[in-house]
């Protein structure tokens, strides 16, 4: 029987792609948020395109467990590029230097505005504030100098609520159950979430002042004012927008929070809501006008740029009029370009390090 | 209580002068129940006939649309204006211009093409492009830089049409759909009306899908799942390199060679419960061992061949002792007793008798290995991955490359609806794929096996 042939055979075949492999990679590797990763794909089809260097390969799986894969060291098995779509937090960058990983760069690409859209033909959802999301979503309201579990089920109840709150001209709300679909936690989409909604009604609502009083300190009150309920009328979507997609789908009371550019491909099934008046848009995020947007980033390892070719070239050739223009490929998908591209160019361009 | 012994009482008084053929209560209720348990097993068919054929309709019906693609021919002037603006003819000059260089070009060739079919539209020749795709200037400039000569001619271009502008002419998308639309107008429609009259814009077989490499998430027109096919294939390499003559081995020993004591029992025991661990667990083994362990490459088919060999090597085991224990005592037993060795009992008689029942139980076990996504979200084979070829056969089981279920995966996730319809597609060619090696194992099984 041909036995040891094959085995003898098997190992060796193993023992030369090992050796392959051993040797020095020569694409740039990325990984990190699924809200970067459309845009750094663009951009990694382009690069191989139109230069000698491979095409980078680039893994999503969200900005906190590509930021956790980039701090794991350097060497030629680790990640260069980490995306993410929130800035990288102390803890990190202590983590990373922990693990040798001390010289970061860090490049912003432009900004990203986070849309609250429902079914096309659901409830007329046409006009938020921050307050509103607030009061249907927090865990617990203020009453009395004390904290009671948010009781609200219907999107109707939450004016009421907030005029008893002093709030006066509340866009109105239809009559429908609170269902909301909001990015679960290992999405950067989930802070600035909390921060730029629920944060800012539970201030506007005086909610956050009547909390103070009640006692809490500034950290608590902050915390409590993020905190959302967890009875079900809040569902934490871990996956993709296409996740909350379907779910929005299937219940047609559905509000969710999806990031602009998923929206713009998805307008036959998805109706938008303004935010404080206004509509979201590239214009509109552009000026600062919308309120909930926020910065897109890429985090190079300094040490890797010279040993792994293309990945200097790679992080120019993003940021580039080209690309990362008001007219380029990534603001025709979606991308609200950075008004402060030319800094971010002189930056990467000088390899400007964090924290220097 | 009371009905057993009212009617038990008198049984031969109500047997007595009674035909067999005249049914009493009591049979007649034991015949219904056999009826209805009939009815209810040719129920419980139908209902899994119901759900294969809604799955498979299913299937077939959103991804069939993927194996055609549109394309619309158009007429693109090289300016050497732009491309080699000193006449220099200098391929590296002509290089230096990037694809981007190529866009106003396209957008010239279209408005051409369109003027000349004489459909009248409010469009600007700047938003006409959006019916092709944004890959269409790499085409065009990897044409130049095969052929620097064609500087300065007009060359007829087959483009992919955009995504949107596909599925118009596949019914996904309509004039409807597209009124708030960004990407295409309801404008754009009136004008590939006009293109597809002239037959300047058809739709044809895609080869590219199935042949082809991914596609960035503008560019969903032009992705395929071949690159991912490469991928599946070095890895059902690796894992069939290494667990056939691990699995097969490792089965002998324990049914020919291993004594039978608590060791031995307790190897038995652990290969079962690995054939029932969650395939993710494997995943982190890999990711832990493989790649931050033993430094292989992240993204490379052979870590994911690995991986899947560790997957599949208890179900290899299993099936593979089983046929060895199928093979009767007797062949050793004669084999022996005209004075062969153990070894030459085992490798000139049992191997070759049990050898349709271990390849049936590779080949299933293969098949599960290929439909496998979970273990290889950990080690960094799914996203924009799968987006060359590899460069020779040795480089294919290093360079980065995806599988074909982490494709379908990748696809099903993305923002554009073409996408969608891609990954339908994909799953059209795997399940294929997994027909084929079932019928295979099933034919196996038919022809070679032995009964004794």
């Amino acid at each position: 029987m041909s036995f040891t042939k094959i085995s003898v055979s098997a190992l060796a075949l193993a023992a030369v792609a090992t050796g392959a492999a051993a040797q020095d990679r020569d694409n740039v590797q990325i990984a990190g948020s699924s809200t970067v990763l459309p845009y750094a794909s663009i951009v990694a089809e382009a690069f191989g395109e139109n230069f000698d260097f491979p095409t980078p390969v680039v893994e999503s799986g969200g900005s906190s467990a590509g930021l956790a894969r980039f701090c794991e060291g350097v060497g030629p098995n680790q990640i260069d590029i980490a995306n993410a779509s929130r800035p990288i937090r102390e803890n990190e960058i202590e983590t990373c230097a922990a693990n040798g990983v001390e010289e970061i760069i860090e490049v912003r690409i432009g900004y990203d505005g986070i849309v609250f859209a429902s079914q096309i033909d659901g409830p007329a959802f046409d006009a938020f504030v921050p307050a509103q999301w607030w009061a249907a979503l927090a865990a617990e309201h203020p009453m009395d100098g004390g904290m009671t579990a948010n009781g609200l089920s219907n999107w109707s109840e939450v004016n009421a609520a907030l005029e008893g709150m002093g709030m006066t001209d509340l866009p109105e709300l239809p009559e429908a159950e609170i269902l909301a679909f909001i990015p679960g936690t290992r999405h950067g989409t989930r802070e600035v979430f909390e921060e730029n909604v629920l944060l800012q009604g539970c201030e506007d609502a005086g909610a956050y002042d009547a909390m103070i009083e009640a006692g809490l300190s500034e950290d608590d009150a902050e915390a409590a004012c993020m905190s959302v309920r967890t009875d079900g009328a809040s569902v934490d979507i871990d996956g993709d927008y296409t996740e909350t997609l379907a779910r929005i789908s299937s219940n047609p009371n559905g509000v969710g929070v999806f990031g602009l550019a998923f929206y713009e491909n998805n307008t036959d099934s998805l109706k938008v809501a303004t935010m404080s008046g206004v509509e979201p848009n590239t214009d509109t995020i552009a000026s600062g006008e919308y309120p909930v947007s926020r910065p897109l980033f890429f985090y190079i390892k300094n040490a890797h740029i010279g040993v792994i070719p293309g990945l200097q070239e790679y992080a120019s050739f993003f940021v580039s009029d080209q690309l990362a223009g008001p007219n380029g490929p990534l603001a025709n998908y979606g991308l609200v370009s950075d008004p402060e591209l030319a800094a971010t160019q002189a930056a990467v361009a000088n390899r400007t390090l964090m924290g220097h | 209580m009371t009905d057993f012994g009212a009617t038990g009482s008198h049984p031969h008084e109500l047997r007595r002068g009674r035909s067999l053929f005249d049914l009493d209560d009591r049979t007649r209720r034991r015949n219904r129940s056999e009826g209805a348990f009939r009815w209810l097993g040719i129920g419980a068919i139908a209902l899994s006939m119901v759900f294969i054929v809604i799955l498979l309709g299913t299937i077939v019906a959103r991804g069939l649309p993927a194996f055609t693609q549109t394309t619309i021919t158009i007429e693109v002037p090289l300016d050497a204006a732009v491309l080699d603006p000193n006449g220099t003819g200098d391929p590296e000059v002509i290089r230096s211009v990037l694809t981007f260089g190529y866009a106003p070009l396209i957008e010239r060739g279209l408005a051409g093409t369109v003027a000349a079919t004489g459909v009248e539209t409010e469009l600007t020749s700047s938003q006409l492009p959006q019916l092709l795709s944004p890959g269409v200037a790499a085409t065009l400039r990897d044409m130049v830089a095969a052929d620097p000569s064609l500087v300065g001619q007009t060359v007829q271009v087959e483009a992919l049409a955009s995504g949107r502008a596909d599925g118009y002419l596949k019914g996904r998308v309509t004039r409807e759909s597209l009124a708030r639309d960004t990407n295409l107008s309801p404008a754009h429609l009136d004008v590939l009306d006009a293109l597809v009259e002239q037959d300047l814009a058809r739709r044809a077989f895609n080869w590219d899908f199935i042949l082809g490499a991914d596609a960035s998430e503008s560019r969903p027109e032009e992705a395929g799942i071949g690159v991912a096919m490469i991928g599946s294939f070095y890895m059902m390499l690796t894992v069939l390199l290494l667990a056939l003559p691990i699995g097969v081995a490792a089965s002998i020993y324990l049914e020919e060679f291993a004594p039978q004591n608590r060791l031995t029992d307790l190897i038995e025991v652990n290969i079962s419960n690995l054939a029932a661990v969650p395939s993710i667990v494997f995943g982190i083994l890999g990711l832990a061992a493989f790649i931050q362990f033993a430094h292989l490459p992240q993204s490379a088919p052979l870590v994911g061949g690995l991986v899947l060999t560790l997957m599949t090597l208890p179900t290899i085991i299993i099936s593979t002792r089983a046929a060895l224990k199928a093979v009767p005592p007797s062949i050793r037993d004669a084999a022996l007793g005209v004075g062969a060795s153990k070894m030459q009992s085992v490798f000139h008689h049992v191997l070759p008798l049990a050898m349709p029942g271990i390849l049936t139980g590779l080949i299933i076990g293969l098949a599960q290995a290929l439909g496998e996504t979970a273990p290889l979200l950990l080690i960094g084979m799914v996203g924009f991955i799968a987006s060359n070829p590899p460069d020779g056969f040795i480089d294919g089981f290093v360079s980065p490359n995806s599988a074909m279920p982490a494709q379908i995966y990748e696809w099903a996730k993305r923002a554009d609806p073409a996408y969608y319809e891609r990954a339908w597609g994909g799953i059209i060619v795997l399940l294929l794929f997994l027909l084929v090696m079932n019928v295979l194992a099933v034919l196996l099984r038919r022809r070679f096996e032995r009964r004794w």
